[in-house]
């Protein structure tokens, strides 16, 4: 008797540990760490002080790093639902070979390590890249446009990375949706763009809030391509911190940046999920 | 004059034929099944009535005007599907109410159509609940409101019993034909259930290959199958292949009386085997019982014959008229007996 009730734990018990080692002690300690006073003089001291957490909630310095890495996050997130939704319900469509040769090309960005597809990108948004060559020759524009060490180009590079999250939760989604609702639809008299926002759209609306969920999480502490592609003009928090752990050994301070992103992405994924599960209440059912 | 025409419809992909020749004219508040086997091309000549399907070949005249390139959103026809195929995010009301907004409806009168609607398929008083809180039945109910609330044209079901159990089902079916006649509406089903067919419609359309096999009100197609196919897929029957020889047909040796009105040659000799009765002693043919089911309200015997395999069906009166291993006699009616030249209709 007591042997299968301990099974359970048992089973758990490895990952809970790995999961605690690995996870939770490490956030316990960033925590611990992001209340000690700094000082470039002695560097990290002892006591508990919450000036690194005045420091940026006052700094507007910081504020425009945070301003920018949601601005972003969010710009990020709406372009890949408008790209990744739509290719999700065409991917649907495709016949099965079509479909699987398809799905390698979606997911392809996935496959390329990080670091060798935002240089990459770097080769084409150049000022002598590959882009505004083709622009220059064709004539549309006159003198390159700026793409690299910009928010656009920075936007470009991580809606290329996150459109497969998207594609792959709506596509998850169409999967449950019955074929002949549409048929439905169009038989009660509905044209095509009625039954997409009202049939289609509203059944796959988890996969899109799933999808952009991830997309906001991991656009908002993307940090490869924001360190090469936005350079060192345009920092995010994540560059930021990186910055104060390694350049100016600010350890406090960087543990507290990163636990304000990690706190206010929660807060954001948490309740924009809450919103639109309420808000929508019978497709999430 | 003819309501709705189907003129020589074929449906091709690629090399697959789906449907290789089907016309057929349907009066208006007809009950018409397409009745076959799966694979038989009646799900496919139903989408094409409705518009989902483009035809290969052949035209589709509803009312005097021609809809075969016309989109299924301008057909205006109700159709049911085999999933029923609600919208699981809207309410009963909304779904019913979703043709009729598309056709800009003024509110108030599509809450009263609506109300109505749900009244006549006995659904009021789940006007705001969602299709998962429904049964299958019910489901089917509200599919049907959705279907009739715009006041199609013509009624498609495309196996709407299929996924109900077999109690439910034939509830349903009495519904749905008081309810078919009550609002004299064409209706076309689509079914591979026989039963089904011949217990709704006013003419069955049976299919086979992807060609009409015969197209017949039930009692006629029953008693007068056009060929092997027709009698053995529409009930029970015995199919012995045999030759003509003067005024009775040979099958093996046996002599079998039939109206033979003047065919010749190779035929079919087709006999239902709820026509056969026992005779102890003598009889047209001779056999041995091998087995026998109970069906409750009959016997179903299966007998070696000299002319072969053959079923009989007893009603229950009682005890039952013979064992296995028995040898009995068998005999029916020579008008009950049909015969078709071979390989006329498959």
């Amino acid at each position: 008797m007591t042997k299968r009730l301990l099974l359970p734990y048992g089973l758990v018990g490895p990952g809970l540990l790995a999961a605690l080692a690995l996870v939770a002690l490490p956030l316990l300690l960033t925590l611990s760490l992001s209340f000690l006073p700094f000082t470039y003089a002695d560097g990290i001291g002892d006591g508990f002080t919450m000036a690194n957490y005045v420091e940026i909630a006052t700094d507007g310095y910081y504020q425009e790093i945070f301003l920018r890495t949601f601005l972003l996050a969010l710009i990020v997130t709406g372009v890949s639902i408008l790209i990744g939704a739509p290719e999700a319900y065409i991917l649907a469509r495709l016949s099965p070979f079509m479909r699987a040769i398809a799905f390698v090309v979606v997911l392809g960005p996935l496959l390329i390590s990080v670091v060798v597809r935002t240089l990459g990108w770097t080769i084409l948004l150049g000022n002598e890249g590959v882009i505004n060559r083709v622009l220059l020759s064709i004539g549309l524009i006159s003198e390159p446009i700026r793409l690299m060490y910009t928010f656009t180009g920075m936007a470009i590079a991580l809606v290329h990375v996150l459109v497969p999250f998207v594609v792959l939760a709506v596509w998850t989604s169409l999967q449950k949706l019955d074929p002949a609702t549409e048929q439905a639809a169009e038989s009660l008299g509905a044209g095509p763009l009625t039954t997409l926002t009202r049939i289609v759209l509203p059944q796959v609306l988890p996969g899109v809030l799933s999808g952009g969920l991830i997309v906001f999480a991991l656009a908002s502490s993307a940090f490869a391509t924001p360190a090469i592609i936005g350079g060192r003009r345009l920092k995010v928090v994540s560059t930021t911190i990186y910055d104060e752990f390694l350049n100016y050994l600010n350890w406090p301070l960087g543990a507290a940046l990163a636990l304000v992103l990690l706190v206010i992405v929660l807060v954001i994924s948490v309740g924009v999920s809450r919103f639109v599960e309420r808000r929508y209440k019978q497709a999430f059912q | 004059m003819a309501f709705l025409k189907l003129e020589s419809l074929r449906k091709a992909y690629g090399e697959f034929v789906a449907v290789k020749e089907c016309s057929l004219s349907i009066g208006e508040g007809e009950f018409v099944c397409l009745l076959g086997p799966s694979g038989c091309g009646k799900t496919t000549t139903l989408q094409m009535i409705a518009g989902f399907v483009e035809p290969t070949e052949g035209r589709i005249i509803l009312n005097g005007a021609d809809i075969t390139r016309l989109g299924p959103s301008k057909r205006g026809l109700g159709i049911v599907f085999q999933s029923y195929a609600l919208f699981p995010h809207m309410t009963v009301a909304a779904n019913v109410a979703f043709g009729l907004e598309m056709r800009a409806i003024a509110k108030r009168e599509r809450r009263e159509r609506v109300a109505h609607m749900l009244d006549l398929v006995r659904l009021d008083g789940f006007a705001d609940r969602y299709p998962r809180q429904l049964s299958g039945g019910q489901r089917q109910r509200v599919a049907l409101a959705r279907a009739l609330v715009i006041e199609p044209s013509v009624l498609l079901l495309d196996e709407p019993m299929g996924a109900l159990d077999a109690l439910l089902r034939e509830e349903m079916q009495i519904e749905l034909r008081a309810l078919q006649k009550r609002l004299g509406i064409t209706t076309i089903m689509v079914t591979h259930d026989q039963v089904e067919a011949m217990s709704l419609a006013d003419r069955v359309v049976l299919l086979n290959n992807g060609s009409v096999e015969q197209v017949a009100e039930p009692f006629a197609m029953y008693e007068h199958p056009s060929g092997r196919f027709a009698s053995t897929f529409l009930g029970k029957s015995n199919v012995l292949a045999g030759d003509v020889s003067g005024a009775s047909v040979l099958v093996g040796d046996q002599e079998l009386p039939a109206d033979l009105a003047g065919m010749s040659g190779a035929v079919d000799y087709i006999i239902r085997p709820e026509k056969i009765t026992f005779a102890a002693a003598g009889g047209l043919v001779r056999g041995q019982v091998t087995a026998r089911v109970f069906l409750g309200d009959r016997w179903l015997y299966q007998l070696d014959t000299p002319v072969g395999p053959m079923q009989v069906i007893d009603t229950n009166v009682g005890l039952p008229k013979a064992v296995e291993g028995d040898a009995v006699g068998l005999v029916w009616a020579a008008e009950n007996a049909r015969v078709v030249a071979r390989g006329a209709a498959s």
